[in-house]
């Protein structure tokens, strides 16, 4: 019974997801202020029922109700109880109904805080929202129903895939999809913007929080999906290049591009048409990713089914959507205006550079993660591309982008001097280049690459102090009321900036001093890693909720003082008999010891992988230092105001 | 500066970084680039001696041999067709089974030994990597030509 309500709420909500789509859009175009007024309810109906819908799928899980096809090949009764949860959104048809509830979740936060916005504006972002709701509620009606029953009902599930049991499993999608899902609203906001013709500051400064927000949840997202590898996959990594985080990180790099371009068209009132591009170009970037992941084109633990009817729906639904709005964009752009305009040297050029560099990575990623799966289709051979490729592009990409970094901040808007920023960041940059050659020494081992990522680092932080230094002389009081007295907006930009050092910081100190052995361990053997001592105390069976478990005991020491012992997992999930290895990993501020069992060699022997990773938590910090700046921007007070329509900005919050 | 100029050179810097950037993108794409063969493209000579690439297929049946230190393994790689020796330094996935697909990358030996430096890890059990697919069909498509 529950399942059928699910249903029924999912096929109700498309109707209404059909109103949403058509009348206000109609109605924003003739000017009928009744039909723009159904926009707002149409959509909070709409969210009352997918949630519905939601809640029955998530009941289903819970009450093993393996009736249901995507509870019997996803849960099992043995899987406890927040992992059954979380199993709603481990399958496709889950995942996709969690993407359209984040998206009805968004476009209900749209309705409520849109009050002081005019009403076609309004109708026509949540227009457009209803469009893309209505392709995916189709999408999941027609061709990934959650609620499809297998009859017989089978005793027990097939168990979730193991590899998802996991805490970051939990987070990790519904993270993910708040990015990828909120880039939407950009998207909307950039599509009304062109429908109705006006673009300028106002429009800028309504749609800024709404991107910063999504970008703040994306990359949550993808710093989740990174340690959960790190942990979970049991090799050390913590980002593949895989064609699966390509697809997240694409929309991540121009998202971001479209946050920088989006305070150039608040302040400046310029890159008017670049910014809607950018907003079409991240939300198609996610719709790419969707399709990506999902249509089984990528085999990977992403793609959960391999049916060609969804990849074919999703490509038409990518044609339609990307095409119609790039369409539009070339009709309409002239229309939108370029806007002001400004010098060579200046803090508008420095955001371009910032944008095509930010744009070029992304191309780059899209070549890279593409251009195999289009060898394959036309049936030329099998390639692959490898890290090697990304990371040669990176690395020359992202130094101008980080040295900018710690320019354009402090440049002026429409004109600067050269000779004035050289006086200003003298300092910084004798610091970046002092610390570039001595740190490296200091840590053991000197390597070119070692030295330039520490030095953009210090860089980074010391042309960021820099800037605070300046911005806070001027004004009165202690140095706390001076502090306190810069809007957030510009908080949040210094702690994203300082987030970007300690990631460069965390990515240059794993791979420049990062330890990997693998070795095979008898009882009471050692091994020396990154000046710690191993001692391999053999392995014990244990048996766990729902698997059985070879559990290692190692003891890790130094200088002959005990550090703590960890127990590494080999894993055998009694489902399916799938093998999973848990690693055990100390983590510490300034790195790793990361424990994990190969396989047995002899009754007492076994091979291991013992890695110490110096700084890896670095990256993860910096990632979540970025998204706290996100968080920062997004409180600032000017996006409070409510009756602010005409485009002023007060004189306090001229901050990038 | 006049408008038109600081527009040339707006437009001839942007150019300039769109023409570096994307030699550099497709340099580096061209330089690492990683080809697929079955083992019979291997044994045909086709694959190349001088870089990497992967070979993909079944791990055969009783051909995974351990040295006495635990961590190099050597086994067989077949299409059904032909077979290539594998050998490999290192811990494993977890799904790595005989008669089992794999997809391993490394460079080919003056021996005919394939060295790998990484054997795939693959996540679900039912799962054939699809480059070993590909290539047990095109082993079969082989055979069956010759057999008519």
């Amino acid at each position: 019974m529950i399942p059928e309500i699910g249903q029924l709420a999912l096929v109700l909500a498309a109707l209404l997801a059909v109103t949403q789509a058509t009348l206000p859009l109609l109605g924003a175009a003739r000017r009928i202020p009744a039909w723009m007024a159904l926009a707002r309810p149409a959509a909070q109906g709409q969210f009352v029922f997918i949630a519905i819908a939601f809640a029955c799928l998530a009941w289903s899980f819970v009450t093993n109700d393996f009736s249901v096809l995507n509870v019997a090949t996803n849960s099992n009764s043995q899987l406890p109880l927040h992992y059954r949860f979380a199993a709603t959104w481990g399958s496709h048809e889950g995942s996709m109904l969690l993407w359209v509830l984040m998206l009805s979740a968004w476009t209900v936060a749209v309705s409520l805080l849109s009050r002081h916005l005019p009403e076609p504006l309004v109708a026509r972002v949540l227009g457009v929202i209803g469009i893309v709701s209505f392709g995916f509620l189709l999408f999941m009606l027609l061709t990934s129903n959650p609620f499809d029953r297998l009859l017989p009902p089978p005793p027990d599930g097939r168990d979730l895939n193991p590899l998802l049991q996991d805490p970051g499993m939990v987070i990790h999608p519904p993270m993910l999809y708040m990015g990828y899902v909120g880039f939407s609203v950009a998207f909307a906001f950039a599509i009304a913007a062109l429908l109705g013709g006006q673009l300028d500051s106002t429009w800028a400064r309504w749609s800024r929080p709404w991107t910063t927000a999504a970008w703040c949840f994306l990359t949550c997202g993808i710093m989740l999906g990174s340690w959960w590898a790190y942990n979970e996959l049991g090799w050390g990594g913590w980002w593949f290049w895989d064609p699966v985080e390509n697809a997240s990180f694409m929309p991540w790099l121009v998202g971001t591009a479209l946050i920088h371009s989006l305070a150039v068209t608040e302040k400046r009132a310029s890159f008017r048409s670049w910014t809607v591009l950018l907003a079409i170009c991240a939300f198609s970037l996610s719709l790419l990713g969707t399709f990506l992941v999902r249509s089984g084109v990528l085999t990977s633990v992403h793609a959960f089914a391999t049916d060609p009817r969804r990849g074919v729906f999703i490509l038409a639904f990518l044609t339609l959507v990307i095409g119609g709005s790039l369409t539009l964009f070339a009709i309409r752009a002239r229309k939108v205006g370029a806007g002001a305009g400004f010098e060579p040297v200046s803090r508008e050029s420095m955001l371009l550079a910032n944008n095509v560099l930010l744009v070029v990575a992304a191309g780059s990623v899209l070549l890279g993660t593409l251009y195999p799966l289009f060898l394959d289709a036309l049936g030329l051979g099998k390639i692959s591309v490898g890290p090697p490729y990304f990371e040669a592009v990176f690395v020359p990409l992202l130094t101008p982008l980080v040295f900018l970094m710690g320019v354009g901040p402090i440049a002026r808007w429409k004109q600067a001097a050269v000779p004035e920023l050289w006086s200003r960041l003298r300092w910084a940059l004798g610091v970046a280049v002092v610390t570039a050659l001595a740190l490296p020494a200091v840590l053991g081992r000197w390597s070119p690459l070692v030295s330039l990522g520490l030095g953009l680092a210090v860089w980074v932080v010391a042309a960021t102090t820099t800037g605070v230094r300046e911005r806070i002389r001027n004004s009165r009081g202690n140095l706390a009321a001076r502090l306190a007295q810069q809007p957030r907006a510009y908080w949040g930009m210094v702690l994203a900036h300082l987030g970007v050092a300690v990631f460069v910081t965390g990515v240059t100190l794993v791979k420049g001093y990062e330890t990997e052995r693998d070795v095979q361990m008898a009882v009471g053997d050692t091994v020396m890693v990154g000046g710690y001592t191993f001692r391999f105390d053999g392995v014990r069976d244990v048996v766990g909720p729902n698997y059985r478990a070879a559990r290692g005991a190692v003891d890790v020491s130094k200088d002959g003082q005990a550090v703590r012992v960890l127990h590494p997992e080999k894993r055998v999930y009694n489902a399916q008999q799938n093998t999973m290895t848990e690693a055990a990993i100390a983590t510490g501020l300034r790195g790793d010891l990361y424990v994990s069992l190969g396989e047995p060699v002899s009754e007492t022997a076994w091979t291991v992988r013992v890695y110490h990773k110096p700084f890896v938590t670095w990256i993860w910090g910096g990632c979540l230092l970025m998204a706290f700046g996100g968080l920062a921007a997004l409180s600032d007070r000017r996006y409070r105001q409510r009756t602010a329509r005409d485009g002023t900005v007060p004189a306090a919050t001229q901050a990038a | 500066m006049k408008p038109r100029h600081k527009r040339l050179v707006f437009i001839a810097a942007g150019l300039s970084a769109i023409a570096i950037a994307s030699a550099l993108v497709l340099n580096a794409f061209r330089s690492n680039l990683v080809f697929f063969f079955s083992p019979s493209q291997v044994a045909a000579g086709e694959a190349p001696r001088d870089r990497a690439f992967r070979v993909g297929g079944l791990v055969e049946t009783g051909s995974v041999k351990r040295q006495t230190d635990g961590l190099t393994v050597r086994f067989v790689v077949t299409d059904t067709a032909r077979s290539i020796p594998v050998v490999y330094r290192g811990i494993l996935p977890d799904l790595f089974r005989e008669g089992k697909g794999v997809v391993a990358e490394g460079r080919l030996g003056t021996d005919g030994v394939f060295r790998a430096e990484q054997v795939l890890a693959k996540h679900d059990e039912n799962y054939m990597p699809p480059e070993a697919a590909h290539a047990l069909e095109q082993a079969q498509k082989a055979q069956r030509t010759v057999k008519q």
